[in-house]
């Protein structure tokens, strides 16, 4: 496995947010957590990011334990998040966006033939490549924060609600980009509200509620399961 | 009010002002770089200052120069220059990353609240400025004359002297290499990235603790260079010295727009000259005060500032 959740807890003050989660992410998954808002989600890509520490359990990646480990070595390991909100840096300008994505990283040439990769996933970025992050719109934001998490060379990218406020047809392709990012060998940990895109996308995913995971299942079955489909999917 | 006087006066009063200002914004530098980072307002950046203008007094002090001493020739005078800058610098910069270490990475580590870090930083204050007081028995301390300010270029009824050029060209010099440097280095996109947002810093893999510790350290090496221009300009040092001119030095950060550098050089020589000419317009003991009643009124109206943008959101 190349991502171990066990057991775990955390707490913002005195508001328990997460209950003993367990899950894992095998090497080349895309992996979909799903639930309703406040259920948990993004507390627990911040538990695997190291943006919040945990009160409980352990956190195991590439086999190594990294549940103390603070945020910015995790991105040395490999793990790299686009987090919720988008967290563009408002006054660098694309390219410098981008830059900082493989702040980490010091080989000019490899930096380079990244930034010519997300480019090419994103020809909207390379337009824009001058323009301040803080002037694009929400859907560029959202390209943006995919596309400087990928520039770390991640061996697992962590997506917090990559769709949000993007239209219809915006949302489709982003998750187009997801799984094309996946088969170029990425591994993906994705929190969805909408539930019927990630479900349709992943091998496998995890729906939570009230800080606990309540099913676990591939994409398929939880896609047809009557109380997923009665509580996320919108239909009866 | 004399306003034949300020008329009269008008270049000296600039000249003298631009001078002042030079070294109130290399000062304030400090505070700006901190609050863009932390918003954080280090006041105990003062004394990172004042303990620049003994350092080079003791460093002078080495070669046995006191103020009584004769004017050192060219070659000596570039020496002693060179060998002042360097130990305020050092100095300065140690404690600047010293009061980070002491006083607030612990509150840090702890979340403490933004007061518990408000009083802790006039506590350090006081407390360095103190332990100043009681070594030097709140004696004030001349400086050798290691320049002999001198006219080298007059225009009318202004003088403009070697000493005050030195300081503004050195001021505009080392503003220079910093924005360069926060601009277009790494390490500087490391900061503006921390200054902007944190998180998302932290998730690029930036070292959230180094970034502090740099700008700590970047406040206190131009508070270095400011302190040895001060003793060279004013001729006499001071425990409370790092106080009275950091009144100064934040007020012009607030005016230029804390938390931008280019602001800080603005604010630095406006509030230099505005209270220069307030001086002339007034009388000298209204210097502080007119400059104090101008910042209520601009920010009164501008409450970010004459820049009016962060750390965070200045361009390369």
């Amino acid at each position: 496995m190349l991502l171990e959740l066990d057991n775990i807890s955390l707490a913002y003050g005195r508001i328990q947010a997460l209950h003993g989660i367990s899950l894992t992410v095998g090497q080349g998954e895309i992996v979909a957590l799903i639930g309703a808002n406040g259920a948990g989600k993004s507390t627990t890509m911040r538990a695997i990011s190291g943006l919040r520490p945990v009160s409980q359990g352990s956190i195991k990646f590439d086999g190594k334990d990294i549940t103390r480990l603070r945020a910015d070595l995790r991105v040395v390991r490999g793990v790299s998040q686009s987090p919720e909100g988008r967290g563009i840096f408002p006054g660098m300008s694309v390219r410098e966006n981008l830059e900082m994505g493989a702040y980490t990283r010091r080989v000019r040439a490899e930096i380079d033939e990244d930034l010519e990769r997300v480019f090419g996933l994103f020809p909207r970025m390379k337009e824009r490549e001058k323009q301040s992050g803080g002037t694009l719109s929400g859907g560029e934001q959202q390209m943006l924060a995919v596309g400087r998490a990928l520039m770390s060379r991640p061996k697992l990218l962590l997506l917090d609600e990559p769709s949000m406020g993007l239209a219809p047809m915006l949302i489709q392709q982003i998750f187009d980009i997801i799984v094309e990012i996946n088969q170029q060998g990425t591994t993906i940990l994705l929190v969805e509200q909408n539930a019927q895109q990630a479900l349709s996308r992943a091998h496998r995913a995890y729906v939570l509620e009230t800080g606990r995971i309540v099913k676990a299942g591939t994409g398929a079955e939880l896609l047809h399961d009557p109380a997923v489909k009665d509580a996320y999917l919108g239909v009866a | 009010m004399n306003f034949s006087g300020l008329i009269n006066e008008f270049g000296p009063l600039t000249v003298a002002g631009l001078a002042q200002g030079a070294i109130i914004a290399l000062f304030a530098l400090g505070y700006t770089l901190v609050y863009g980072v932390l918003r954080l307002i280090n006041f105990a950046h003062s004394e990172v200052f004042l303990v620049g203008t003994y350092a080079c007094l003791i460093a002078w002090g080495w070669f046995g120069l006191d103020q009584n001493s004769a004017a050192p020739d060219l070659g000596a005078m570039l020496g002693y220059m060179a060998l002042g800058l360097v130990v305020a610098i050092v100095a300065s910069g140690l404690v600047a990353l010293l009061v980070e270490l002491v006083a607030y990475r612990p509150l840090r580590r702890r979340n403490a609240p933004p007061l518990a870090f408000l009083i802790t930083a006039i506590g350090a204050s006081l407390a360095i400025s103190e332990t100043v007081g009681v070594l030097t028995h709140r004696v004030q301390r001349g400086v050798p004359p290691i320049i002999q300010a001198k006219t080298v270029i007059t225009i009318g009824n202004t003088h403009i002297t070697n000493l005050q050029i030195l300081i503004v060209v050195l001021a505009l010099v080392m503003m220079f290499v910093l924005d360069r440097f926060i601009n277009g280095s790494r390490l500087g996109r490391g900061i503006r990235a921390v200054a902007q947002s944190p998180d998302s810093a932290a998730l690029m893999g930036v070292n959230k603790s180094r970034v502090i510790s740099l700008v700590f350290l970047l406040g206190g090496l131009m508070a270095g260079i400011a302190a040895v221009m001060y003793d060279l300009k004013i001729g006499v040092t001071k425990y409370d010295a790092g106080f009275l001119l950091g009144i100064d030095a934040f007020t012009a950060a607030v005016l230029g727009g804390i938390g931008n550098l280019r602001g800080a050089l603005v604010g630095g020589l406006l509030l230099g000259v505005l209270q220069n000419y307030a001086a002339g317009l007034f009388g000298s003991s209204w210097l502080h005060g007119a400059a104090f009643v101008l910042l209520v009124l601009i920010l009164m109206f501008r409450p970010t500032g004459l820049l009016g943008e962060s750390l965070g959101r200045a361009r390369a």
